[in-house]
């Protein structure tokens, strides 16, 4: 579904954030992507998204490379792949509600569907009763719960998440992943950036390591070994 | 499909005008100052033009005729100065008025008037001759001095021609500079204002751009994120119109105050009122041309996640 082929990321000053990635992900996998801090897990994630460009290689969704897409046509890409922040990003002025709405509409979905799928979602995360207010009324872990919603409510084939459970306490990120799971077994594929060791061994699911902008580990029900 | 867009661009501008009043008010509070100063510049000019017309109307070219001089000979000068291109208006002001207006001027000179009262009336008629344009007195003095040599046969009735060449001169020259630098300060003054205008409202901007990046990753369009601001921009427009036209109003009756004892008064607030429906076009199209141009501009470079 996603491949990497011989992908470097060289920024400006010369420094090294990917080197020479090769990798590819199947359809209703569950990645985990692990690495140090500056190891190069953002950048993989953010060239899917076609935030970054790669300076070599090619990065592929399904047949469409990536970042040979015109910038005006770049949304239908991130219509379809849902993505969670390690800062949650959701948008101040709105409230949980409309946080998830703005996708829908933004993919231009009719009125009826908003009303009957956002509250669904919601409930889905459990975050059914704080519909109507603000991110600054929410706590951390509520806030990641919206992102989450807004992440899964256009029903995406792919969903990216980097470092999800950065900013949570053990509880609220052992929810979390719970929910990453229940949404990985309805179809949709998740790769997932964390350094968190608990989150990997508890997952038990495919592990790929990177260390200084190099691909060193891919196991199949790996575990985390840093 | 377009529709939905559109009114969900609408709904959202309103409600992000709303939500974000306390960056709304700096917004408007600058377009408003900027519609202020087109609105100022609309008055200004309509008060330099009175101001030039009522100068123009004060000056004119005086004939005062020989007491002796017969009253038909001047009335026949006067219906031919009246067919002159060059002439707006004449008047004629006969002995006894003249005499009249004298002893108006001087009524509390008791010497004067007792003096007056013996020789008897010692003034000649006159005419007032107005013309259209100030630099068009020349001609018309030229054409006084040519009816008395051109006509030979008949006494000579005019005792002076009083035309201040000097001075109607600078006036000419002084009208056209101060269209001239009237026109430099506004332009400068719109320009300023307006660059002032799109930094504010850039700086508005800047602070929603996490909020365009995050729009844009989850798949929102350019226009899409664009619409709401862009309606934004031009509800604070609109609203800021609406004050700079109120804020004219006390401006007039001001200006009308201070210059009663110059020009005994610039009626700037008839001028408001019986152009108010131009002046409020003219502010309502440039405050909603301003936020809409100034927002499009200034979220262009958020938008390039």
């Amino acid at each position: 579904m996603i491949y990497f082929d011989k992908v470097s990321k060289i920024y400006f000053d010369n420094s090294v954030a990917l080197e020479d990635i090769n990798l590819s992900i199947e359809p209703q996998e569950f990645v985990s992507i692990v690495g140090h801090s500056g190891a190069g897990k953002s950048t993989l994630l953010k060239m899917i998204l076609a935030e970054e460009k790669p300076t070599h290689g090619n990065v592929f969704f399904e047949s469409t490379n990536i970042h040979a897409l015109d910038k005006r046509l770049i949304h239908n890409l991130r219509r379809r792949i849902g993505s969670v922040f390690q800062d949650f990003r959701l948008l101040p002025n709105k409230t949980a509600f409309e946080n998830i709405a703005f996708t829908m509409e933004a993919a231009g979905r009719f009125d009826e569907e908003i009303e009957s799928d956002v509250p669904h979602v919601l409930e889905l995360v459990g975050l059914e009763k704080k519909m109507w207010h603000f991110p600054f009324e929410l706590s951390g872990g509520e806030r990641q719960r919206v992102a989450i919603a807004r992440a899964i409510v256009n029903q995406p084939d792919l969903l990216i998440a980097d470092e999800p459970t950065g900013n949570l306490d053990p509880i609220n990120t052992f929810e979390i992943i719970q929910i990453f799971k229940k949404i990985n077994d309805i179809g949709t594929t998740v790769i997932l950036t964390t350094h968190n060791k608990g989150v990997i061994d508890s997952l038990g699911r495919r592990v790929v390591t990177l260390e200084n902008g190099r691909l060193v580990r891919d196991d199949k029900e790996g575990r985390y070994a840093l | 499909m377009l529709w939905i867009s559109l009114k969900r661009i609408f709904k959202s501008g309103f409600i992000n005008f709303w939500r974000n009043s306390i960056v709304a008010i700096a917004s408007i509070l600058v377009l408003t100052v900027t519609l202020f100063v087109i609105g100022s510049l609309i008055l200004g000019t309509a008060f330099l033009n009175r101001t030039l017309e009522n100068i123009q109307e004060r000056v004119d070219i005086s004939v005062s005729f020989r007491a002796d001089a017969p009253e038909r000979t001047i009335l026949d000068l006067k219906s031919s100065l009246e067919l002159l291109p060059e002439v707006r208006d004449v008047t004629y002001s006969s002995r006894d008025q003249e005499l009249k207006a004298f002893k108006e001027r001087h009524k509390d000179n008791a010497l004067l008037m007792q003096s007056i009262d013996e020789v008897g009336n010692p003034f000649g008629a006159r005419l007032s001759i107005l013309a259209n344009d100030p630099s068009q007195y020349e001609a018309i003095a030229r054409f006084l001095n040519n009816y008395e040599s051109e006509s030979p046969n008949q006494q000579a009735i005019i005792d002076q021609i009083s035309f201040k060449k000097d001075i109607v001169d600078k006036m000419v020259s002084i009208i056209g500079t101060s269209r001239k630098i009237g026109l430099a300060i506004s332009i400068l003054l719109i320009l300023m204002s307006v660059l002032v205008t799109f930094n504010t409202v850039s700086l508005a901007i800047y602070s929603s751009r996490e909020e365009i990046s995050v729009m844009r990753l989850v798949g929102a369009t350019n226009f899409y994120i664009r619409g709401p601001f862009v309606i934004e921009g031009m509800i604070s427009g609109m609203i800021a119109s609406f004050i700079a036209l109120i804020l004219l109003y006390p401006s007039t009756i001001w200006i009308k105050n201070a210059t009663a004892s110059v020009y005994g008064g610039v009626n700037l607030v008839s001028f408001y009122v019986t152009n108010f429906g131009q002046i409020f076009l003219v502010l309502l199209v440039s405050g909603i041309l301003l936020g809409l141009v100034s927002s499009y501009l200034a979220i262009r470079r958020y938008l390039r996640v």
